[in-house]
């Protein structure tokens, strides 16, 4: 049984469709990550799924239920704002109780599933403060509480770890994994921040301009794009995208870069096929998925690697990594590299290219080949 | 939102110490010179209580008092005669109290829940509604007479103290939902929206998270609309009449009226008798009245 269920939603404010025909669904203790940049839809199609907003044509099932026109009290979920939205006059413990009062749960119980989820999430001691005593991180902890001590049937997050610092999303970050592996609960989870959601999702719904690019396991979205905005937007540094041509040489096809010395770059056998000679493509590759020819990367998982030949222009150490800027047929493309292998600036090397690893696309539609 | 301590911007702690002494010295001889022409008539105004009536007569209203008594102020509040009754002033006191506290909570009560619904639950036209209703806050009291003439009359309300709890409640309403909507409007929407996956409704959000964030806007709210109310004078004047007028009303009528002479000590007994209460008001509630109208956010 799915837990989540949405069916051709539409939104429209006035004459502005700002949600297209969006499909989804989660299996019962799915998280599913929504990702995109800012003003896709993802605010809005999460708000939607809470009642927040209205829905202007489509369906959204929560186990089964159709709920379209049910208030966010009769949905039986939980949301964790991404400011926190605590209330302010309010104590932690208040804070948490506030829901289950609404609901008329006995005081004795509310005790009780109040001393459990603080346990859980380790903020007793903070129980009696109010909002305003508290760090970053520990709203963020009473936020989710207040989402957990009312056991829902889907807890929605709308970026909630936009607001900490660097240091302590990455720790808060794991901790919402593990208390997901914990509680088991299926959850919605909206970030712009992709590495979010590719450590956190077992689905990663990719959205642009308010059309649900593609809904998959993050390991398909990251290797099998569906298309150049995917691509682009998933994986830090970005993908590379090299303007290129199909060409022949012995009878096999490859990729000839525009503006290079015309060598083809043969593709691995199988992913040739539908390519026609002299078509123009985009060719799509990984700053990671460039290697120093030594190294024999693809060659080791007995696969196939060419070498192109590069020219540094600019060196980025970030200390676990060195980027390189670098132009490649006269295109520019970023590099990643072992900051003990690099490069000196200026310097002209040969980089081997993990053939079976990249991706084209198609230049007028953008569509992955 | 990091508590730092609010330090307040000092611009005259910097430069030679000659720069800020000599500064300070001109903005304090000014800010005293303001405070003195405000408070110079009431100085005066007090002295005249304490002086009897034939000293007043002789040396006229600007003279320091020979002989001291607190006599006129009794008579001013309990055995005056004003317009056939000989009671003084409490009974005009008590209409007051009467007119200015109902009044004071009914359009404070109504004005909160006005700004709760346009901040916080906006329909088509909110926008439209709100801008009418702050129309009120431009239109002369004058403009209104005639309508409010023709509503007590049918309504039964004329001359009671309850046509002026109405009149002022409603002409109140513009003020306290301007205030109180746009103080609400910087409550954050999210804490409704959780509130309301959190199960909680229309009223028990207003009780639960806006009331208990609105006390400073309660606060200018009831100072405005009871210093407004309790000095108002147009309407007590023209819709009540004897026994039922405000205490603003009935002090003009009796220093106006009557062909014997003016008691002008018990005058201005009666006169700052009728100013204590806004005084009160002002000085257990003026610095969260100012702190109120400055301050917009919650946060
Ligand atoms: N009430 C509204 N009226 C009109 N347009 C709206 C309204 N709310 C949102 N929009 C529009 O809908 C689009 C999607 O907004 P949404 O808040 O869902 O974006 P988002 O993906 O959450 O972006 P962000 O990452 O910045 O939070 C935006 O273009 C926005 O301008
Ligand atoms: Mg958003």
């Amino acid at each position: 049984m799915s837990s989540l269920l949405i069916k051709d939603l539409r939104k429209s404010y006035g004459g502005v469709e700002v949600l297209k025909n969006i499909n989804l669904e989660a299996e019962s203790g799915e998280f599913v990550a929504l990702v995109g940049p800012s003003g896709c839809g993802k605010s809005t199609l999460l708000s939607m799924i809470a009642g927040l907003e209205s829905v202007t044509s489509g369906e959204i099932r929560i186990e089964d239920r159709l709920v379209n026109d049910e208030a966010p009290k009769d949905r039986d979920i939980a949301m964790v704002f991404q400011s926190y939205a605590l209330y302010p006059t309010m104590t932690v413990r208040e804070n948490m109780s506030f829901g289950m009062e609404s609901r008329r749960i006995p005081k004795a119980e509310q005790a009780e599933t109040i001393a459990r989820v603080a346990a859980l999430l380790q903020i007793e001691p903070l129980l009696n403060r109010k909002p305003s005593q508290l760090s970053g991180g520990q709203r963020q902890r009473v936020a989710m509480g207040r989402a957990l001590v009312r056991d829902p049937k889907l807890i929605l997050f709308d970026e909630p770890l936009s607001n900490l610092d660097a240091k302590l999303r990455i720790e808060m970050r794991t901790e919402i994994k593990k208390l997901h592996q914990s509680v088991g609960k299926t959850t919605v989870y909206v970030t712009h921040d992709q590495i979010e959601a590719m450590t956190l999702a077992s689905r990663i719904a990719v959205m642009y301009k308010g059309v649900l690019q593609q809904y998959d396991t993050p390991k398909t979205i990251y290797e099998q794009p569906v298309n150049k905005f995917v691509a682009g937007f998933m994986g830090s540094p970005n993908m590379n995208f090299l303007s290129a041509t199909i060409g022949e040489s012995d009878g096999a096809r490859g990729v000839v870069l525009d503006g290079g010395d015309g060598a083809v770059l043969p593709l691995p056998e199988g992913r040739a096929g539908g390519l026609r000679p002299g078509q123009k493509v985009i060719f799509g590759v990984r700053p990671e998925h460039f290697s120093a020819p030594q190294e024999q990367r693809a060659e080791r998982r007995g696969e196939r690697s060419v070498i192109v030949s590069a020219m540094v222009d600019l060196i980025e150490p970030t200390g676990s990594e060195t980027i390189l800027m670098t132009r490649i047929a006269g295109q520019t493309a970023v590099v990643s590299c072992e900051p003990d292998d690099a490069p000196a600036e200026g310097a002209v090397i040969g980089l081997a290219v993990d053939m079976n690893k990249v991706c084209l696309f198609d230049p007028a539609t953008e569509l992955r080949l | 939102m990091a508590e730092a301590a609010h330090i307040e911007f000092n611009p005259l702690a910097t430069g030679s110490r000659r720069r800020q002494l000599t500064s300070k010295t001109i903005i304090y001889l000014c800010l005293t010179g303001f405070a003195l022409m405000y408070l110079l008539p009431v100085v005066i105004i007090f002295l005249n209580t304490l002086r009897p009536l034939d000293a007043i007569v002789r040396e006229g209203f600007i003279a320091w008092p020979e002989s001291v008594t607190f006599s006129h102020w009794a008579e001013a509040w309990g055995s005056f005669c004003i317009g056939g009754t000989c009671e003084g002033v409490s009974r005009f006191y008590q209409n007051s109290l009467m007119m200015a506290v109902p009044a004071t909570i009914l359009s404070t009560a109504i004005g909160l829940v006005n700004g709760y619904i346009l901040s916080k639950w906006r329909f088509k036209g909110a926008n439209f509604i709100f801008g009418v209703v702050t129309l009120g806050v431009f239109l002369p009291a004058q403009m209104t007479l005639l309508p409010w003439a023709f509503v007590l009359g049918n309504l039964g309300l004329s001359n009671t103290i309850s046509g002026l709890v109405l009149i002022h409640t409603i002409q109140g309403l513009s003020f306290t939902t301007l205030f109180c909507r746009n103080y609400f409007i910087n409550i954050p929407d999210d804490l409704i929206k959780a509130a309301r996956i959190d199960g909680a409704g229309f009223w028990r959000i207003f009780r639960r998270i806006i009331l208990p964030l609105s006390p400073p806007i309660l606060i200018v709210t009831v100072i405005w609309q009871f210093t407004g109310i309790w000095n108002e004078f147009l309407f007590g004047t023209v819709f009540t009449s004897g026994a039922n007028q405000p205490i603003t009303s009935a002090i003009v009528a009796f220093s106006g009226s009557g062909t014997g002479e003016r008691h002008y000590n018990v005058e201005a007994a009666a006169v700052l008798m009728s100013a204590i209460p806004p005084l009160i008001i002002y000085l257990v509630g003026g610095k969260y009245f100012v702190r109120g109208l400055t301050q917009g956010a919650v946060k």
